[in-house]
């Protein structure tokens, strides 16, 4: 487990805030601790100072996880975010998709976001920006990229792909190993 | 029909319907008022002569047959009637209207007390419409000269009263004589007969109750020459084949429950519990995840007052295990008996906690909701590849206090210790959850037992150095598996009392049965009836036991190494000759 290098954290900073904006930095200074990032074989983790000192007493072999992870570096050097994030991108998050219920069942199978799936959309959504992805009952079910923007995705016919998923909580069943 | 010129109704002449019909009449509620089927307000000439001259005659044969002493049979149901003269009179014509019949009950040997009882019924039967017997033609005419009109309705009720009252007392007197009778002794085969005969399970199963009823009053029911290990023997291979055990297993629970008990428990382990679900309060609450999971088409209820966010689920359209819901982490899949032992932790929050066998996770998601997101907790488990479901299990479901760590329990107090509470949910040898995996019927032998016995022993050690006795708020270690086996419960808290400074304390849980604090020739420490155990016979849950602890003192016991010294030595010394012979023997 070590910090993160300065160009880590560039990259990571820069995918949250393609979801979140500037809210990046509330996660940052919280008002009830501060917390910070920490890398354990490749994978990003976001805990508490107090547990991150606890978890220093661990071998790094040893060690699965701490706090939440919040995503991977690929060995390209890349960084993807995970559905484990979502908890955080969703109190945070700038743009929202809203789906029907009928819609959600094929969002969770892992399959992108039609037209004819799309209930609501929170408005000027540039293209390719990051959206959290909600149900009918606020329910976030995961993120991905606008293929559209609203304004294109009002003139744009049913069976156009609207958003592109990158992850959805339906992973949690289909790609449990991957988590760790 | 024929033809006949319709006149005008009401001009035909006498008849049935000559009479045009009344207008319908308001109904009285009192029932002395309310008229019978077809009994009519007004009565015929010859019926309102009849009644006068009853009247007139009554105190008359009222006197005559007193001396009889007919009427004494009737007696008994005057006390039943305000009406004295009725009830008499009842009882006088049924008196002479039975003489006939007594012709067909001479094989009854109670023919005498059969009119009493006959009487009896028919008062009660007719006691209601007191009033209306004066009114209505009583089938008891005692008038001999004239025929006894009688409804033949009521006539054929009367018969069928009797017959009644005659087939009641034949079944009260079997009832006596089989009671009193000596019972056919069950002649119990022998064990080669039994190992030669048919395995029909019919047959098994009968003699399974057989037997069971025979030890149950041994001294009266005994085949005299036939010793009660016989019959132990023939009921112990009867359980193996009709339940498919091992021997070993069934000896276990012979020794375990009492016979009616143990049927119970073995019935109950061959049917799965009911599947339950616990809110994961860090996302939702209970009342709302219920509305969700009803509105999705899941029949389920709340799982009892013991608990406020387990859910026990009846049946689903939808799986359960896949629903949004679901992966959006409001709910987990999680057995009642699971519950327990975190319900008797009570984390507080900012506490630091250590799960030592964590996966799948469970327990330890529980102690997250808790503790509310606050303070350590570290999930340990042995097993690297279980441990992917608890790192699964605590994202789903928002948990973001926890460090995920694959340590050997026993080594655990090298890597980190001082913590406030301690859960030891210890592997063991599954013996309540055999509806769960029944492969547990066959597969255990007295090693395996010893082996998880041993285990255990090492990790409660082991859980109890990682406590800091001196932490403000506990010092608690709580020890649970899903066994019945007092070589994995009871005698591993004994060993913990001894073996360091630790008392049982309550556990807080207000159902179970208290842990015994003798069995058979191992004494415990009194204190160990503080702990619980759970059946799937009595609670509809798995199989359970759950300890709570508390450390008083962070220094061992005067005696006691420091290393944990090897297991042997230990065992010999300190618990009977038992565990060691068999271990001797073993080598």
């Amino acid at each position: 487990m070590r910090p993160l290098t300065e160009e880590e954290v560039k990259k990571v900073f820069e995918k949250l805030a393609k979801y979140i904006g500037e809210n990046v930095k509330l996660l940052v200074d919280r008002p009830d601790g501060s917390y910070c990032f920490r890398l354990h074989k490749d994978r990003v983790y976001y805990v508490s100072e107090e547990l991150m000192k606890k978890a220093s007493n661990v071998q790094r072999k040893n060690l699965l996880s701490l706090g939440s992870c919040v995503g991977k570096f690929t060995k390209s050097g890349k960084f993807h975010l995970l559905i484990t994030a979502l908890d955080y991108l969703a109190p945070y998050a700038k743009y929202k998709m809203w789906l029907k219920p009928n819609a959600e069942q094929t969002f969770l199978y892992g399959n992108h976001v039609l037209k004819s799936g799309l209930s609501r959309v929170t408005e000027n959504v540039p293209q390719y920006q990051g959206v959290v992805i909600y149900s009918m009952s606020d329910m976030p079910l995961g993120f991905g990229v606008a293929a559209k923007t609203t304004q294109e995705c009002r003139h744009a016919d049913p069976s156009t792909i609207v958003a592109l998923r990158q992850a959805d909580i339906g992973e949690y069943l289909r790609t449990e190993d991957t988590l760790t | 029909m024929g033809r006949t010129l319709k006149k005008e109704l009401g001009q035909r002449g006498t008849g049935r319907k000559s009479r045009k019909q009344e207008e319908p009449q308001p109904i009285a509620n009192d029932a002395s008022e309310r008229p019978l089927h077809r009994v009519k307000k007004s009565l015929g000439g010859k019926i309102r002569q009849r009644i006068a001259k009853r009247k007139s005659g009554l105190k008359e044969v009222l006197k005559k047959k007193k001396k009889t002493g007919v009427i004494g049979g009737s007696d008994g149901g005057e006390s039943n009637e305000d009406d004295q003269d009725t009830i008499s009179h009842e009882g006088v014509t049924a008196g002479d209207s039975n003489g006939g019949d007594d012709g067909q009950d001479k094989d009854d040997e109670d023919a005498k007390s059969t009119p009493a009882a006959i009487f009896s019924t028919e008062d009660a039967g007719l006691s209601t419409d007191s009033e209306m017997a004066d009114e209505f033609p009583s089938s008891n005419d005692e008038d001999s000269d004239s025929d006894s009109v009688e409804l033949a309705v009521e006539k054929k009720s009367k018969k069928l009263d009797k017959l009644k009252a005659r087939d009641e007392k034949l079944a009260e007197d079997e009832m006596k004589e089989t009671a009193s009778a000596p019972e056919t002794i069950y002649e119990l085969p022998t064990a080669e007969q039994v190992a030669e005969a048919s395995h029909d399970l019919q047959t098994v199963h009968q003699r399974i109750q057989e037997v069971i009823h025979v030890l149950a009053n041994f001294t009266k029911l005994r085949q005299p020459g036939r010793q009660r290990k016989e019959y132990i023997s023939v009921l112990q291979k009867d359980l193996m084949l009709y339940y498919g055990y091992c021997e070993f297993m069934v000896t276990k629970l012979l020794e375990l429950f009492p016979l009616t008990e143990l049927l119970e428990f073995l019935e109950a382990s061959e049917v799965h519990r009911p599947v339950t679900i616990r809110t994961n309060t860090l996302k939702t609450r209970r009342r709302d995840l219920a509305q969700a999971l009803i509105a999705r088409g899941v029949n389920l209820d709340p799982i009892g007052k013991w608990s406020k966010v387990g859910l026990v689920v009846y049946d689903s359209q939808v799986p359960i295990g896949a629903t949004p819901e679901y992966l959006g982490g409001h709910y987990i899949l999680q057995g009642a008996s699971s519950m327990l032992p975190v319900m008797a932790m009570a984390p507080q929050d900012g506490e630091r906690v250590l799960d030592m066998s964590a996966a799948p996770g469970g327990k330890t998601t529980y102690l997250a909701a808790l503790m509310k997101n606050t303070g350590v907790l570290v999930a340990n488990d042995v097993n690297k590849d279980r441990l992917k479901a608890v790192v699964g299990n605590i994202h789903r479901l928002g948990v973001r206090n926890t460090i995920v760590c694959s340590y050997d329990g026993r080594k655990f107090p090298s890597v980190m210790t001082g913590f406030d509470r301690v859960l030891l949910d210890a592997p063991c040898s599954g013996t309540g959850v055999i509806s769960k995996d029944p492969s547990v019927k066959t597969n255990k032998n007295e090693k395996d037992i010893q082996r998880c016995s041993h285990l255990q022993k090492e990790l409660i050690l082991a859980a109890i150095d990682c406590l800091d006795a001196t932490s403000r708020t506990g010092g608690y270690l709580v020890y649970s598996t899903c066994s019945i086996l007092v070589e994995e419960n009871e005698w591993v808290v004994d060993y913990a009392l001894k073996m360091r400074h630790v008392k049982v304390v309550p556990t807080g849980l207000e159902f179970g049965v208290e842990g015994f604090t003798k069995y058979r020739e191992k004494r415990f420490h009194p204190s160990v009836s503080l702990t619980r155990r759970f059946y799937p016979h009595t609670n509809n849950m798995d199989g359970f036991f759950v300890a709570k602890l508390k450390k008083f003192s962070n220094k061992l016991p005067a005696g006691i190494a420091e290393e944990p010294p090897a297991a042997n030595v230990n065992e010999s010394v300190r618990q009977s000759g038992e565990s060691s012979e068999s271990e001797e023997n073993m080598e």
